[in-house]
């Protein structure tokens, strides 16, 4: 489904890692580990489509989902409100949406404005929107940050729901998380 | 554009929510209301200058909400997640200047009648500056969209967009003012002209310029 073909990252003019190739298939989910300002993030960028690789190649078949530390959730709105225009960009209907939100312990806060949220509160909220979008391939960047005890397991089992569902997952953390990655890489070992 | 409306919608009700609707239209009353008092109650030259300076206002309350055209949406993220559904920049850039027209150019040229009272032009000058508001206010949202795109993300963007506007806001001002007066047809096609051409570009510079803050 991806296949990373000996990518390089260049931030500002210092090269962050070079010559990373690595294949994500349906149904796998592989952790990239590693040290802070080591790429993670810039990774998960390039992936995304975000960020131009400065060699090297991203290939990838189907659609993906990108949760990071910016919510895209407007802060004003409900966050019903703020979530629907997501699923209306996604095409996922009102039950998808509801389900991945009370499986995130969220159902009784879709009525409270985003910016009365928590950080915890918020970073659910975009999982479940991850959840719901429908997208092959989730892209995951410090999930686990803010998250209690419960919407940690939560979102294990929400990862393992999607892979037996043959869907794929990229993880940049350095946190451990309640799932068991097919693979996982440490990022250090490409810096250069 | 199928697919948009959810989004343009989105920025329609967030103008509305932060008062960035209503800031243009009284930015124009005012504007009309004042100028009276600074040049005097002279009814022949309020009629003779009324019109451009109401061009004038209408420039400046495009440039208005600029800093909250793209920076926030840039910066919360909203971007990326159009970006990874496949979106592209340059549509973002058209859906924006789509949002940022619908939520100015009409109630400004709604705004401009009371104010055309205000300054007591005549009646063929008021529908000659509501065709030249008509023409001429997709290529201030575009300028808007263009210079907010340019401007994201750096500090004291309001400003720069200022400047950075004003050379490509004077031929629309030209031209604008310029067909106010009976029988300058050939100024309202010129400003027909530069509107297409602002309108045309906006979406491409734009895009490029979200393109390269995101690097």
């Amino acid at each position: 489904m991806l296949r990373v073909e000996e990518v390089s990252c260049v931030r500002g003019g210092r090269e962050v890692f070079t010559d990373l190739s690595l294949a994500v298939g349906a149904g796998e989910s592989l952790l990239v580990r590693g040290p802070n300002g080591v790429g993670k993030s810039s990774l998960l960028r390039m992936i995304a489509g975000l960020l131009p690789c400065a060699s090297g190649q991203v290939r990838f078949e189907g659609t993906l989902a990108l949760a990071d530390e910016h919510p895209a959730l407007d802060a004003g709105q409900r966050l019903r409100d703020a979530l629907a225009l997501w699923s209306r960009v996604d095409g996922a209907d009102d039950e998808r949406i509801d389900g991945a939100l009370s499986r995130f312990g969220l159902a009784p806060l879709v009525d409270v404005p985003v910016r009365m949220l928590s950080t915890g509160q918020r970073k659910r909220a975009l999982l479940a929107r991850t959840a719901a979008s429908g997208a092959n391939l989730w892209l995951l960047d410090e999930p686990g940050n803010g998250l209690d005890a419960a919407s940690l397991s939560a979102l294990g089992a929400e990862m393992d729901r999607h892979l037996s569902g043959g869907g794929a997952i990229v993880v940049a953390s350095h946190l451990d998380l309640p799932h068991g990655f097919t693979r996982s890489i440490d990022l250090a070992k490409f810096a250069s | 554009m199928r697919g948009w409306w959810p989004f343009i919608a989105r920025d329609l009700r967030l103008a509305w929510s932060g008062g960035g609707l209503w800031l243009p239209l009284v930015f124009l009353l005012l504007v009309a209301s004042l100028y009276p008092f600074a040049v005097g109650p002279d009814a022949r030259l309020l009629a003779a200058t009324g019109g451009g300076m109401l061009w004038i206002a209408a420039l400046l309350a495009a440039l208005l909400p600029v800093e909250r055209l793209i920076a926030p949406d840039a910066q919360a993220g909203v971007f990326d997640q159009l970006l990874v559904r496949g979106k592209s920049d340059e549509m973002i850039a058209l859906a924006k200047m789509t949002a940022h027209w619908i939520g100015f150019g009409p109630p400004l040229m709604l705004a401009a009648l009371p104010a055309s009272a205000l300054l007591k032009l005549d009646g063929g000058l008021v529908a000659r500056l509501e065709i030249g508001l008509a023409l001429g206010t997709p290529a201030l949202a575009a300028l808007g969209v263009l210079v907010a795109a340019l401007t994201s993300g750096l500090r004291s963007a309001g400003a720069l967009a200022g400047l950075l506007a004003l050379p490509l806001a004077i031929p629309v001002l030209i031209f604008g003012a310029g067909a106010l007066h009976p029988g300058s047809d050939a100024a309202l096609k010129f400003l027909a002209a530069i509107s297409l051409l602002l309108v045309a570009i906006t979406p491409i510079a734009a895009g490029a310029a979200m393109r390269a803050a995101r690097e």
